[in-house]
């Protein structure tokens, strides 16, 4: 599904992501975990090239991102992110939010696009919100707009940075709920996440990250309860 | 005091016509502004250079000299170099049009550049064209940086109009000197445009802030 190969990223003098090579298959959900400022946020934005690698490739079901200009924003369709700070679109209401782009992208008929957006919103538990303006929602009801949003596109990737790392505690559960029951689902999942929970119980693979580099790539059991590595071990100790 | 007002009586339907023949061509000059100003505020915040070394060095020239002197080299030196004999009414407004254009597209572009990077963002992770992207999704929310601002440039707009006097063309402005002259007293006549004025620029400021509250709606 999606394949990196040899990443490396600078931002100036700073490098950011040092040689990462992985493969996200269909259907796995993969989460990407280490300490702030390992390039987690910043490796996931390469995926659908928010951030342009400095070097290396991003293929996703086969096409080079990084080659020759190739149409981004085709590939970018069938992507969805979702923010850590939602990045809902405050002058639309919660369903122009769903269907904006799918009308205006992939040209979809309106009442396609609504009656779509109203099982999404179903879906996310927030069926009775469909008229409100983001700003009268919760921070958990943001997000959940956010990824009903994404999944509008019917993506066959979806990219999550930190979805609750801006929630109240109280305001967590719902949105993990919601991409628990998307990971059950089938979808392709990459995750950055500080909820180790998450990761442990819903994840296929972890990725762990430390100063840009690709220090460790298992399963959630190995990974959590034996960590091969001195920097793994030491990251678990202080967050779990 | 010899202030005597029942002298303008006769003459104040001539310097009413005054308002139509100024809002006349401050409307079309607010109108090019608005358009160029946009097209300009792209062009700055675009990625294409030559694009961008255009519209600053536009800026740099039409806020760097004085809208009296570009009025004039328009409505002088048009018919000198080309042989068109450009209407005071035609000068006015590209004069007023292209030198706000200036001031309108520094506006619009820190309004859009005050806008969340986070929507951009959002809007190219679902692949949105950016044209789409500008026009439905960061203008819209622009507009609520930029209206104040605004505002005020098509205030100061109205109230500089009086500058076009300068070549003849029978706005309020001069209607009160062509008064003036034939009364032999000034004072009367330009203390009555002046409320003019002052009322033009009060409907306006009512108007944008009908305009400002509107907009709050979504917050």
């Amino acid at each position: 599904m999606i394949k990196v190969e040899k990443l490396y990223k600078k931002f100036g003098n700073n490098e950011v992501l040092k040689d990462i090579s992985t493969e996200i298959k269909k259907g796995e959900v993969v989460s990407i975990i280490g300490p702030s400022g390992s390039g987690k946020s910043t490796f996931l934005r390469c995926l659908n090239l928010l951030e342009t690698p400095t070097s290396g490739s991003v293929i996703v079901n086969g096409q080079d991102l990084s080659g020759p200009k190739k149409d981004i924003q085709k590939i970018r369709q069938q992507i969805g992110m979702v923010f850590q700070h939602f990045h809902l679109f405050p002058h639309l209401t919660v369903l122009e939010n769903l269907t904006y782009a799918p009308m205006k992208v992939k040209g979809e008929k309106k009442a396609l696009a609504e009656e779509k957006a109203r099982t999404l919103l179903k879906r996310v538990g927030l069926s009775d919100k469909e008229k409100a303006y983001p700003s009268s929602l919760s921070g958990g009801q943001k997000q959940r707009v956010a990824i009903a949003r994404a999944l509008a596109m019917e993506p066959e990737l979806m990219l999550f940075d930190e979805p609750t790392s801006a929630l109240d505690p109280e305001m967590v559960k719902e949105v993990l709920e919601v991409m628990k029951d998307l990971a059950k689902s089938g979808m392709t999942m990459a995750v950055v996440t500080h909820e180790m929970g998450f990761a442990r119980e819903v994840a296929d693979r972890v990725i762990f990250l430390d100063h840009g580099v690709l220090v460790e790539d298992g399963q959630p059991i190995e990974f959590f309860n034996s960590p091969k590595t001195e920097r793994a071990r030491d990251f678990l100790e202080k967050v779990l | 005091m010899n202030l005597d007002f029942s002298q303008i009586v006769p003459y104040i339907p001539f310097m009413l016509e005054g308002i139509w023949v100024t809002l006349k061509f401050v409307f079309f000059a607010i109108i090019l502004g608005a358009i160029l100003g946009t097209i300009l505020a792209l062009f700055k915040i675009g990625s294409i250079k030559p694009l961008r070394w255009f519209a600053d060095a536009y800026t740099s020239i039409f806020r760097g000299t004085p809208l009296i002197l570009q009025l004039m080299i328009i409505y002088y030196s048009i018919p000198q170099l080309t042989g068109y004999d450009i209407s005071p009414f035609l000068s006015a407004i590209l004069a007023f049009g292209l030198n706000s254009s200036a001031y309108i597209s520094e506006i619009i572009r820190a309004g859009i550049q005050a806008v969340d990077k986070g929507q951009m963002e959002a809007a190219q992770a679902l692949g949105i064209p950016y044209r789409a992207m500008m026009k439905d999704i960061i203008l819209p929310q622009a507009l609520k940086n930029i209206l104040p601002a605004l505002m005020n440039e098509f205030i100061t707009l109205t109230k500089e109009s009086a500058i076009v006097s300068t070549i003849g063309y029978l706005d309020l402005m001069r209607r009160a000197q062509v008064v003036g002259s034939d009364l032999f007293r000034n004072f009367e006549p330009l203390l009555f445009v002046g409320l003019i004025y002052w009322c033009l620029v009060m409907g306006l400021t009512v108007l944008g802030r009908l305009f400002e509250r509107r907009l709050k709606l979504s917050d």
